[in-house]
C-alpha cells in the first residue's frame, strides 16, 4: 500500500481559534483514516488546509509522494482531493444529475452533453454501491440520500481523497450504517477516505486508522483495532468523560407547560408544520424532542416562545398564553437556548454584557425601570462568566471573538441566571468541549431538582436519553412515539425518529 | 487591562488620520487636473474659512445637517436607512412655518408648537415609509426616495396655491412671516457680550443650541434606556432580537416615525431664526448631506458633531475657490472622498478590532 496524503508538521496560527501546531499525519490508499478530537480541537483547521482553504504558517503537504502548495479548492480537486461537506451544497430544484454536474459540465458545443453525464453517473454510481435515481429532485430526497449526491459529485470530479467533514451528524442510525457500507465500497475501490468525527463508536466501527488530534496538535496515530473507545476519549481529552444523567424523579404535582392541539399550518396549505401536537410539562420534568432535523421541532419551539402563529392552545401553569407577546413569556419566567447561538441569541458585534441584556432588557439586574443600568449589567456578566467559565478577557470583549463553545456556555448562563420555570433547550450543548458539556449537564440537573421543567431538544441521542424523563418522537409535524428513556437506546430511538419502527 | 486601553485609543484616532491623508491625496489630485496648485487651494480655503464670518456660516450650515443626520443615525442604529429625511424636512419647515404664522402664543411655547407640527409632519411623512415596511414588505430606502419626490411636488404646490401670503408683492414667493414669538432668536447677543464683533450679514442659529441638546438626548436614549437597546438589537441582530422579546415589526414603524420627527425639525433652524417664513429660497440637499454627516460620524452624538462642523466648513470655505479660479463644486470631491475613505478605514478598524481581541482572548485563554 502507498501512501495517499501525508502532512508533515503543519503549523497554522490564527487569532482566537487553536491554531494548529506540529500537526502529522498520514493516509494510506485503500484505508479509511479517521481524524477525531473535541470539538474546538483543530480538526477543521487540519481538513481546511487539506482541501486548500487555508495555507499552512509552516510544514509540508504531500500527495502521493510529491510535495503540493494549494492555493484554493480549486487546487486541491485538481490534486484529486474531494470534500463531502457536513452542510450540503445542493441545488434543491435541480435534479440528482444537474446537481452532480453542476460547474464541470460535458459540453456538446455549447450545449451540456447530459446523455454523456448521465452514462457517466450511472456507471460510478453502480462503481461505487452509491445508486440513485439521477433524475429525481434533489428537494424530494432524505438526508442520506442528499449526502450520495454529494458523494458522487467529489468522485465526479476525479476525486480519489475523499474527506468527510462529520457525515454522520446529521445522519439517523440507518443511514450511518447504509454510509459506512459506501465507504467501505470506496476504500474496495482503492480511495483514501478522511473521516472525521468525534462520535468513537462510530469511528472504531469504520476506521483502519485514527489520528488524535487534541488542543491542535496531533497527539496520535493508532491502529483502530489496537485501541478501545476509552482510550481514545482518553487520548481527546486527557480526562474522564461525563455522562448525561439524572437521578431520581423530581417530577411535580403542577403542570409547567401544557400544549393542547398545537398546530402550525403552512401558508400554502399542504401538511402542517407541526400537527395537533399535545403534551403536558410538568414541575421538575424534562421532556426530551427526539427527531431528526427538519421534523418540526424548531418550529415547536417558536410556538412555545410565542414567536410564530400557531392553532389550539398553550398554556403556562395553568392559564392560556396564546395572546402573550415573546416578551411578556418571557418575562412569566420562561428561559430559551435556541438552536442557531450566533444568529438567534447574541449580537456578535457587541460587548459581552449588552449581550448579557438581551431577551432580559425588561428587568433587573440590568434595566432600572427603562433606564439601563450599565454597572448592575457588568457585574452580572462578570458573575455568569465566573460561574460558566466562560473564557474571555472580560464583560467589554466583543461576542465575535469568544470560540463557539464559550458563547453557548455564555448564553446558557444568561438564560439560567433568572432562574426561569422553564427552559426551552435547542442543542444545549451543541459544540461545547466535555468538560463544559458536563458543567452544563450539572446546571441542568440542578436547576431540574428545584422544580424548572425543561423541554430538551437535541442531535445527541445519548443526551437526549440521559437527560430526558419522557421522550417524545416527532416526525414530519406529529408526535408519533412516547418513549421511556430507561428502556431506550439509542438505536431504538433512532428506528423511531426514521418512522423504521 | 490599561494595554488594552491604549490600543483602544490608538485605534479610535487612527481610523480618521489615514482617512483624511486619503481624501487629502484625492482631493489634492482633483486640483492639480485643473492644472492649479492644491496648497494654494488649501491655503485660501483656510484663509477664507477661518474668518469669524465664515465661522458663523459653518455653524450655520452644521446645525441643519446635524439634526438631520441625528434623524438618519436614528433609523441607521435600528439597521434601517431613512433616506427620506429631505422630503420629512421640507414638508415640516412648510407646515410650522404656515401654521405657525396662523397663531400668536407666548414666546417659548409659540416655537415649541412649530417644533411640535414640524415633528408630527416629518413623522407621519415617514410613517408612510414605516406602515409600508411592516404591512407590505415595501424596502424603506425605496418608499422614503418616492417620498421625498412627493414632499418636494406638494411643497411646491401647496406653497404657490395656498400657503403663499398673498399680502405681500414679491417675486419670492413665502408663507406669511412668523409674528416675533415665533422667531428663534440669535446668538449674536450672547456672543457680542464675550467679545465677538457683529459681521455683516452674521447671526448664528439660536437652535445650534437646540441641536446641542438634541445630541445629548439621542445618546442617552439610545446607549442607556430599554428602548435603545431594543433598537439597536433590532439593528445589529434582528433575529436574536425578535427571540428576545423585541416586537420587530413596531420596532421598525416606531423607529422610522420617530426619525421622520426629529427631521421636521431640521428645516427649522432657517425658518425660525433667519428667514422666519418658509419661501421659495428654502435650502434643498440637506437631507443627502446629512446621510454623509451620519455616515462619517458613525451615527455617534460626538463623531456627527465634528463631520457637520467638517462639511460645514468645508462648504463654506470652498466659496472661496472661485477667487483663485478653481471650481467651487471641488468641496464635493472632497467631501465625497472623506467619506470614501472613512468608511473602508472604519470598516479596516473594525476587523482588526475583532482579530486584535480575539489574540488577546486567546492569550487570557492560554494563560
Amino acid at each position: 500500500m502507498s501512501v495517499a496524503v501525508e502532512l508533515r508538521h503543519i503549523s497554522k496560527r490564527f487569532p482566537g481559534v487553536i491554531a494548529n501546531k506540529d500537526v502529522s499525519m498520514s493516509v494510506e490508499t485503500g484505508t479509511v483514516h479517521a481524524l477525531v478530537g473535541e470539538n474546538g480541537a483543530g480538526k477543521s483547521t487540519v481538513m481546511k488546509i487539506l482541501y486548500g482553504m487555508q495555507r499552512p504558517d509552516s510544514g509540508e503537504i504531500l500527495v502521493n509522494g510529491t510535495a503540493v502548495h494549494f492555493k484554493n479548492p480549486n487546487d486541491a480537486i485538481d490534486a484529486s482531493i474531494g470534500m463531502v461537506h457536513q452542510h450540503f451544497m445542493l441545488a434543491d430544484n435541480f435534479t440528482v444529475l444537474e446537481n452532480v454536474i453542476l460547474g464541470s459540465e460535458p459540453r456538446h458545443g455549447i450545449t451540456i452533453d447530459f446523455a454523456a453525464a448521465r452514462a457517466k453517473v450511472v456507471e460510478m454510481a453502480a462503481q461505487y454501491g452509491l445508486e440513485i435515481d439521477p433524475d429525481v429532485l434533489v428537494e424530494e430526497l432524505g438526508v442520506g440520500q442528499r449526502q450520495r449526491v454529494e458523494i458522487l459529485k467529489v468522485l465526479y470530479r476525479g476525486a480519489r481523497i475523499l474527506i468527510f467533514d462529520e457525515p454522520t451528524a446529521v445522519l439517523v442510525p440507518q443511514e450511518v450504517d447504509d454510509l459506512f457500507n459506501a465507504l467501505k465500497g470506496l476504500r474496495a475501490q482503492g480511495m483514501a477516505i478522511i473521516f472525521i468525527s468525534h462520535k468513537l463508536d462510530e469511528v472504531l466501527r469504520v476506521a483502519d486508522d485514527v489520528t488524535v488530534v487534541r488542543a491542535g496538535s496531533t497527539v496520535a496515530q493508532v491502529k483502530s483495532k489496537d485501541v478501545t473507545a476509552r482510550q481514545l476519549a482518553e487520548l481527546m481529552v486527557g480526562s474522564e468523560l461525563p455522562q448525561p444523567s439524572t437521578h431520581g424523579d423530581t417530577r411535580r404535582p403542577e403542570v409547567t407547560l401544557a400544549l393542547k392541539d398545537v398546530s402550525i399550518p403552512t401558508q400554502s396549505g399542504s401538511r402542517d408544520l407541526i400537527s395537533h401536537v399535545t403534551f403536558n410539562l410538568h414541575a421538575g420534568e424534562v421532556v426530551g424532542i427526539a427527531g431528526v432535523e427538519g421534523n418540526g421541532q424548531a418550529e415547536l419551539v417558536e410556538a412555545i416562545m410565542g414567536l410564530r402563529e400557531y392553532t389550539g392552545v398553550i398554556e403556562f401553569s395553568g392559564s392560556d398564553m396564546n395572546h402573550l407577546s415573546v416578551a411578556h413569556r418571557r418575562d412569566l419566567g420562561i428561559g430559551l437556548i435556541p438552536e442557531d447561538r450566533q444568529r438567534q441569541a447574541m449580537m456578535m458585534e457587541s460587548p459581552l454584557w449588552e449581550n448579557r441584556i438581551l431577551g432580559h432588557q425588561r428587568g433587573k439586574p440590568v434595566m432600572n425601570g427603562f433606564v439601563l443600568d450599565k454597572k448592575s449589567t457588568i457585574a452580572d456578566t462578570k458573575a455568569i462568566m465566573e460561574e460558566f467559565d466562560v473564557r474571555a478577557p472580560g464583560p467589554q470583549t466583543l461576542a465575535a471573538a469568544l470560540s463557539g463553545g464559550n458563547q453557548q456556555k455564555f448564553i446558557v448562563g444568561r438564560e439560567m441566571s433568572k432562574a426561569p420555570l422553564l427552559l426551552v433547550a435547542s442543542h444545549p450543548t451543541r459544540g461545547v468541549d466535555v468538560g463544559a458539556q458536563g458543567a452544563i449537564w450539572e446546571e441542568l440537573r440542578r436547576a431540574r431538582e428545584k422544580g424548572m421543567a425543561i423541554v430538551l431538544i437535541s442531535a445527541d441521542l445519548e443526551e437526549l436519553i440521559g437527560m430526558s424523563d419522557r421522550l417524545l418522537v416527532m416526525l414530519r409535524g406529529v408526535m408519533t412515539a412516547e418513549l421511556d428513556p430507561a428502556k431506550t437506546t439509542p438505536e431504538q430511538l433512532g428506528s423511531a425518529m426514521t418512522g423504521a419502527a | 487591562m490599561k494595554k488594552i486601553k491604549l490600543s483602544t485609543l490608538v485605534l479610535a484616532v487612527a481610523a480618521p488620520l489615514a482617512a483624511a491623508l486619503v481624501s487629502i491625496v484625492i482631493s489634492s489630485l482633483a486640483v492639480l487636473a485643473s492644472h492649479k496648485s492644491p496648497f494654494d487651494a488649501y491655503k485660501t480655503m483656510w484663509e477664507f474659512g477661518t474668518t469669524s464670518s465664515s465661522l458663523m456660516q459653518m455653524l450655520n450650515t452644521a446645525t441643519p445637517y446635524y439634526i438631520a443626520a441625528v434623524a438618519i443615525a436614528i433609523t441607521f442604529r435600528a439597521g434601517l436607512f431613512n433616506i427620506g429625511v429631505e422630503g420629512q424636512l421640507r414638508l415640516g419647515a412648510i407646515f410650522g412655518a404656515y401654521l405657525g404664522a396662523k397663531f400668536i402664543l407666548p414666546p417659548v411655547l409659540h416655537i415649541i408648537a412649530i417644533m411640535v407640527i414640524a415633528m408630527t409632519i416629518g413623522g407621519l411623512w415617514a410613517a408612510i415609509a414605516g406602515y409600508l415596511k411592516v404591512k407590505r414588505g415595501v424596502s424603506e430606502v425605496i418608499s422614503t426616495i418616492m417620498l421625498n419626490s412627493l414632499a418636494g411636488g406638494l411643497s411646491s404646490y401647496l406653497l404657490a396655491n395656498y400657503f403663499v401670503d398673498r399680502t405681500t408683492n414679491s417675486n419670492n414667493m413665502s408663507t406669511k412671516t412668523l409674528p416675533a414669538s415665533g422667531q428663534f432668536p440669535d446668538l449674536m447677543p450672547l456672543l457680542n457680550k464675550i467679545g465677538v464683533e457683529d459681521q455683516p450679514g452674521g447671526g448664528v442659529y439660536g437652535m445650534l443650541i437646540f441641536a446641542v441638546a438634541l445630541g445629548i438626548v439621542f445618546w442617552f436614549v439610545i446607549n442607556r434606556t430599554r428602548f435603545g437597546f431594543e433598537l439597536r438589537a433590532s439593528g445589529s441582530n434582528p433575529i436574536a432580537a425578535r427571540f428576545s422579546g423585541v416586537n420587530s415589526k413596531r420596532m421598525t414603524f416606531v423607529a422610522m416615525a420617530l426619525s421622520g420627527a426629529v427631521a421636521g425639525l431640521a428645516g427649522l433652524p432657517a425658518v425660525l431664526g433667519d428667514t422666519h417664513a418658509f419661501n421659495m429660497g428654502f435650502r434643498t440637499g440637506i437631507g443627502f448631506s446629512a446621510i454623509a454627516v451620519a455616515l462619517l460620524g458613525r451615527n455617534n452624538p460626538t463623531g456627527m458633531a465634528f463631520s457637520a462642523l467638517l462639511f460645514g466648513f468645508l462648504e463654506v470655505s470652498s466659496r472661496s475657490l472661485e477667487l483663485i479660479d478653481i471650481a467651487p463644486e471641488t468641496y464635493v470631491i472632497m467631501q465625497g472622498s472623506i467619506l470614501l475613505s472613512s468608511v473602508i478605514a472604519y470598516e479596516v478598524v473594525r476587523r482588526y478590532k475583532i482579530t486584535l481581541q480575539s489574540k488577546e482572548l486567546a492569550k487570557a485563554v492560554a494563560a
